[in-house]
């Protein structure tokens, strides 16, 4: 040791950098430690929430639930024409809007590079991506529900549609982006037209990610029930046809969980149950997909 | 300046301890370039280029990065279109046509004028439907008639035997080199009269470099090939003619033969003899 | 040879083949549609709720009148509930986020990022209704078991901030509607902090690390400073999210048109207010129109946030 760490004005001097040091280390262990917490805090709600769905879901699971359509009261129902309605809506609303979502992703992509148009197209896009769902019933309400005289499955489908719509735009857009200028160029060089070349070329090397950006879309639109309020209504009576009001499983769930009959709350459980998984099930997978196309 | 290489010594010459290709009477020109202006924006990329391209041989431009003369191979087939902002002014004449007439039909022109690019290009689909991809823009074959032409153009590619069991497999598992034989065979199915080449064997291993330089040799004898090439060594095995281009305009242009042993401007003796560049 | 190029302009693609410009041209139709939903949107909303406007004129936004049999209605409960349900939201989930994102980028070993980054993520894939139900049949009876009771009894008493903290505990409320709330927009906000958090260059971490700076100091010295205005838009996003939810809020909030102090007392929220009230209006009544009326305000404030918030967040993200 030096001679300079025995006066006492250095000894003092190590000892205050020592306990500043000790100070920096445990703030950030607490820190760290405050992280892990925040993080275990966010697992739990998932975990309670799927935990909450298998107990009161899985003993109310039955055949009947999806052979029988919804019932009054204590006549033992199902779920069967909520899920044929939800699934007509989703299904029908992604294939309105899905075409829509993927030309207004190709403007964007290869049409309107920089252009003020374009960079609107993308704002309002970004705008009504993250908009309130419950807003756009409203909308469908005033356009499609109100001056025809009704409640309709299609009037559902659309408003789901309109969400679809900037879902795949994203998707569509960045994906397309993604492909290297190279490929473009040499599509074009061997003499074809620009749109043969986002058709056959850009949308397969792309698609993939397409592919995810549709499926995220579904599995958004499949649990929406804000939207479908004041559309499709919701039907306990078995119906398939899109001009009258059709069922949905969220608008049931909606129903008969806050009914007083203690049937109807188990089949909402069932019906919950059944959404919550079906809809994760589809995001993973759409994950899985994209983790492939990149 | 004229630059276009009328005479020529018959002269073998060495360069760097290789041979290069013996000088030769040029053809007459396939594309003859006059005064040709390039813009990216404000900024003029190609200065007053005159340059004659002759048919059925290689014509090699060098140049350090930057030079413009990967600018010059896009102009040749228009691929500056797809870039707004990006223009040409002059003469490019092919046959009684300039290539830079703005009425010209792009896809035709592009079809007489194939293009091979520094990377591999596969497109996302089997080997089989990559050829025939761009065959079908432009033709109307039968079954058979479309299998000959895939299985001509990839002999004449030099990859036939390597993917003749396997066509109809995905293009993207095949080699770096492999795909950019493909993309060459993709190029010459469409029957251009015109093959440019951007930098074709920068990302390839020295083995599949030599493959594809091969090809070249043997492809000249139906096609005008133009190589841009950062490879001196390349641009003398492989091209007939050398244009040397420094910031935007052409120095010099002669056989090469001659550029690499005794070039006319002190530039191109500074750049070929790696005292810049 | 500049002059001439300035006199004849980039020239128009002429005979391109004709599939080229039909698809163009629909390309750039969609582009158009979509600018014109969100119009027809505005609109639509507007011209709806013209006629309550028309009536109540500029004190529709500061009544607190909701009276179907006098058919006197007022914006400013629903209003003040859905600001201040979501701005709680906010005051919850912003430190949750910000720590998930933090364990993300920098704590978490390598091979559980990607399975605790899509349980996060996942979060915000389970559909709204789900989090109602979850709220009304789990949170609420803690709420009212434990929470409210717990706090009503121990802060209730305390002067000045006493009053946010009294009233009957039935589990349902403000508070309970905004941490519902706040569980929904933590995936939004996490994963948008660690996305921009990812943007950091290696580099600056690596040089602060070099310095001997504490995992937490790189964080707050160099990460947070980086990315501010990011971690603002994304923020802003997870506000926007919150302003509009519909169905987890309508179990929760207790559904009352009062403007309570305390955060135990129940409230409304335009979307709730909408959802419920909804159906019980005549087509072409004051009511629906109110209620239209209602979603405008609630589009014109989230268009704002969201605008805001993309503002923020585009160029970073934007590579």
């Amino acid at each position: 040791m030096s001679a300079t760490t025995f006066s006492p004005g250095a000894a003092r001097e190590a000892n205050a950098s020592r306990a500043l040091g000790r100070r920096r280390y445990r703030t950030n262990a607490i820190v760290k430690v405050l992280c892990v917490l925040a993080t275990i805090i966010g697992l739990a709600f998932l975990a309670s929430i799927l935990f909450t769905l298998l107990w009161r879901g899985v003993g109310g699971l039955a055949l009947s639930v999806f052979t029988t359509s919804t019932l009054p009261p204590g006549s033992h129902g199902g779920l069967l024409n909520a899920i044929i309605g939800s699934l007509i809506q989703t299904l029908l609303g992604a294939a309105i809007g899905t075409p829509i979502g993927l030309m207004v992703g190709t403007y964007l992509a290869e049409y309107a590079q920089g252009s003020a148009v374009g960079n609107a197209v993308r704002f309002v896009s970004d705008i009504l991506l993250s908009a309130p769902s419950i807003l756009i019933g409203l909308f469908v309400y005033q356009l499609a529900v109100s001056p025809f005289g009704g409640f309709s499955g299609i009037a559902g489908c659309l408003a789901l549609a309109v969400i679809v719509i900037p879902i795949v735009v994203r998707t569509t857009e960045d994906m397309l982006r993604l492909i290297p200028s190279t490929l473009r160029e040499a599509v074009i060089g061997l003499g074809a037209p620009k749109w043969k070349m986002i058709v056959l070329i850009c949308y397969r090397a792309a698609k993939q990610g397409i592919a995810t950006g549709i499926l995220l879309a579904v599995a958004r639109i499949a649990g929406e029930t804000a939207p479908l309020l004041f559309t499709s209504l919701g039907n306990l009576n078995w119906s398939l046809s899109l001009d009258k009001p059709m069922a949905s499983l969220p608008v049931t769930i909606y129903q008969y969980a806050g009914s007083a009959f203690e049937d109807w709350v188990q089949l909402a459980w069932v019906g919950a149950l059944l959404i919550t998984f079906g809809v994760l099930a589809i995001n993973i997978a759409a994950r899985l997909l994209l983790r492939r196309a990149k | 300046m004229s630059a276009t290489a009328t005479s020529s010594q018959a002269q073998s010459a060495s360069f760097g301890g290789l041979q290069a290709r013996a000088g030769s009477v040029m053809n007459p020109a396939r594309i003859a370039i006059r005064n040709l202006d390039f813009f990216y924006g404000d900024h003029r990329a190609l200065k007053g280029i005159n340059l004659d391209l002759p048919d059925r041989q290689v014509t090699g431009m060098i140049g350090p990065s930057g030079c413009g003369k990967s600018t010059l191979l896009r102009v040749l087939n228009r691929m500056y279109d797809l870039y707004p902002g990006q223009r040409a002014t002059g003469e490019v004449m092919m046959d009684d046509a300039n290539i830079i007439d703005p009425k010209l039909d792009l896809n035709a022109l592009r079809a007489r004028v194939g293009m091979v690019f520094q990377k591999p290009t596969p497109f996302p689909m089997s080997i089989f439907d990559n050829i025939a991809f761009g065959v079908k823009l432009h033709e109307k074959l039968s079954k058979s008639a479309m299998e000959e032409r895939v299985e001509w153009s990839l002999t004449r590619a030099a990859l036939w035997g390597e993917v003749k069991d396997r066509l109809h497999s995905s293009a993207m598992g095949l080699s770096g080199g492999q795909q950019q034989r493909l993309c060459i065979a993709r190029t010459i199915a469409v029957r251009p009269e015109v093959i440019l080449l951007d930098e074709p064997t920068s990302a390839l291993d020295p083995i599949s470099t030599l493959k594809i330089e091969e090809l070249i040799d043997e492809l000249k004898h139906d096609f005008s090939i133009v190589i841009v090439t950062h490879n001196m060594q390349q641009a003398a095995r492989c091209a007939d003619q050398v244009a040397f281009f420094y910031l935007g305009e052409m120095v010099e242009c002669a056989p090469a033969g001659q550029i690499f042993t005794a070039p006319k401007q002190k530039r191109t003796q500074e750049y070929v003899t790696g005292r810049f560049g | 040879m500049q002059q001439a190029v300035a006199a004849n302009p980039r020239p128009s693609r002429a005979r391109s083949s004709p599939g080229d410009a039909i698809f163009a041209a629909l390309a750039k139709a969609s582009g158009l549609l979509v600018l014109l939903l969100l119009g027809a949107i505005i609109v639509v909303l507007f011209l709806g709720g013209m006629k309550a406007f028309r009536a109540f004129g500029p004190g529709f936004l500061i009544s607190d009148d909701w009276d179907p049999v006098q058919e006197v209605y007022g914006a400013a409960v629903p209003i003040f509930g859905t600001v201040v349900t979501a701005v709680l939201a906010l005051a919850i989930a912003v430190p949750l986020a910000f720590g998930i994102a933090f364990y993300l980028t920098e704590l978490a070993p390598t091979w559980f990022r990607r399975p605790v980054s899509t349980a996060i993520e996942l979060l915000a894939a389970v559909p709204s209704i789900i989090y109602g139900m979850w709220g009304f049949f789990v949170v609420v009876p803690i709420m009212a078991e434990y929470v409210q009771p717990t706090v009503i009894d121990n802060l209730g008493d305390l002067p000045l901030i006493g009053f946010l903290f009294q009233g009957p505990p039935f589990g349902t409320g403000i508070l309970t509607a905004a941490l519902i709330l706040a569980v929904m927009v933590i995936p939004f906000i996490a994963a948008t902090m660690r996305d921009v958090f990812e943007t950091v260059p290696a580099v600056f971490k690596e040089s602060a690390y070099g310095l001997g700076c504490t995992t937490w100091e790189v964080m707050r010295s160099i990460v947070i400073p980086y990315t501010r205005v990011s971690v603002v838009g994304g923020i802003m996003l997870g506000l926007g999210r919150a302003l509009g939810e519909t169905m987890a809020v309508t179990f929760v909030i207790g559904n009352t048109n009062r403007i309570t102090s305390s955060l135990f007392g129940p409230g409304n929220t335009i979307a709730s207010l909408v959802a419920l009230e909804f159906p019980e209006s005549q087509a072409g009544s004051l009511k629906l129109s109110s209620l239209l009326a209602l979603g405008f305000i609630l589009f014109v404030i989230s268009f704002i946030v969201l605008a805001i918030s993309r503002m923020l967040l585009r160029p970073r993200l934007k590579t």
